[in-house]
């Protein structure tokens, strides 16, 4: 059956306290999930304590002041600190979000940060996309045509097509849905998750496709699109307000139209 | 030692071509299950404490006879599809998975023959 509890190495323990050096009125204590492979201790909620009047706005720079001025050690993936890039997906007070846009006053008492769920943890805060990403590569994201425009024009496409990959197109495969999908947690050897089949609806959606059959002959699958039950828990927890349950049922949609 | 890749393993043994019909059953069934199980469960709660002649007599109507059988076949095989779908999420190992989901189906076919054989029986006994 199902694993319930994780294995006893991977069992999170009680770390660490870091108190703040400078006291002020705004004081926040951020649990940090540690994991160092080179170790063979199990993983620890570090506590930091930060004084916001000292600090950025976002979870991010706290993130970056307890690795600057308190623990250079501590491990995690950023760079546009804008919500472009999805590097800094993290589970962060309970919801999957970007480190970077996700305020620090959003959150209310003490915010637990820890690394995207139900992944292997590479370092900290880092978790393994590995598989993730060749999931995604297996759905061929990449426009597929078997007409060639004349060599001097651009293939065309009109206003109402090109809206039809508004919502879609915008996804930053941050896989912060993909991650709390609860059928991914069960079955993510198969089923493809919520970024990966928004993505290929993204190319069944887009007029300039030729390959829209062959793209929904390899979704037919009762574990690659099938295993969503339309939890919500993507569109929920999109940092990017996306709705990857609707790009999902527009996909089942496209399946039964095609036995019409 | 495995040196398959991640693309490999993503790519598996490719789609199986099927689930299309098994989600549409799934919905189909819901909702014919709305009318059939209210109008079902509203006969049987006015039955359940009448005399055996009395159910009897409501069954002697083709309508009514007609109306049951099918509201046993929607019952099992959307309860069957439910089942699958459970199994499927639950039980990683695909040959325990394969078992479950063929005893369940048999136990739904089997199920569901008794409960038609039995309204039959009461119809065409009078």
């Amino acid at each position: 059956m199902v694993q319930l509890r994780l294995p006893p190495k991977s069992r999170l323990q009680k770390g660490k306290t870091y108190s703040s050096l400078s006291q002020g009125p705004e004081m926040k204590l951020f649990h940090v999930y540690r994991y160092d492979p080179d170790s063979e201790d199990n993983p620890r909620l570090d506590t930091y304590e930060i004084n916001l009047k000292e600090c950025g706005p976002m979870v991010l720079d706290a993130l970056i002041k307890i690795k600057n001025e308190v623990d250079t050690t501590l491990t995690f993936r950023r760079s546009c600190r804008e919500g472009i890039c999805g590097s800094c997906a993290m589970n962060i007070d309970g919801t999957n979000t970007l480190a970077c846009i996700k305020p620090i006053e959003d959150c209310k008492g003490d915010i637990k940060v820890t690394p995207l769920p139900h992944l292997y943890v590479v370092k900290d805060l880092v978790a393994d996309l590995s598989f993730a990403y060749a999931q995604y590569t297996s759905i061929k994201p990449w426009l597929q045509a078997d007409s060639s425009p004349a060599p001097d024009k651009e293939r065309l496409q009109s206003p109402e097509e090109r809206k039809k990959l508004d919502g879609l197109w915008e996804c930053i495969l941050c896989f912060c849905c993909t991650t709390s999908c609860p059928s991914y947690w069960w079955s993510g050897d198969k089923y493809l998750g919520p970024a990966t089949l928004l993505q290929s609806y993204r190319w069944i959606a887009d007029s300039r496709d030729d390959a829209t059959g062959e793209r929904l002959d390899d979704l037919e699958d009762p574990f690659k699109l099938y295993r969503c039950h339309t939890i919500m828990n993507c569109t929920n927890t999109c940092p990017k307000n996306l709705n990857p349950a609707k790009a999902i049922g527009e996909i089942k949609k496209k399946m039964v139209e095609r036995i019409d | 030692m495995k040196f398959e890749t991640d693309l490999h393993r993503a790519k598996g043994l490719g789609s199986a071509k099927r689930g299309l019909i098994h989600w549409m059953a799934q919905r189909v069934t819901a909702v014919a299950l709305i009318p059939l199980g209210i109008w079902f469960v509203g006969a049987f709660l006015l039955l359940i404490f009448a005399p055996f002649d009395q159910a009897r007599l409501w069954l002697s109507s083709p309508w009514v006879v007609t109306a049951t059988i099918l509201f046993v076949l929607a019952l099992f095989y959307h309860g069957c599809l439910g089942m699958q779908g459970i199994w499927e999420d639950y039980i990683p190992h695909e040959g325990t998975r394969w078992g479950v989901i063929l005893a369940t189906k048999f136990l739904g076919i089997f199920l569901s023959l008794v409960s038609i054989v039995s309204i039959l029986k009461v119809y065409l006994n009078p």
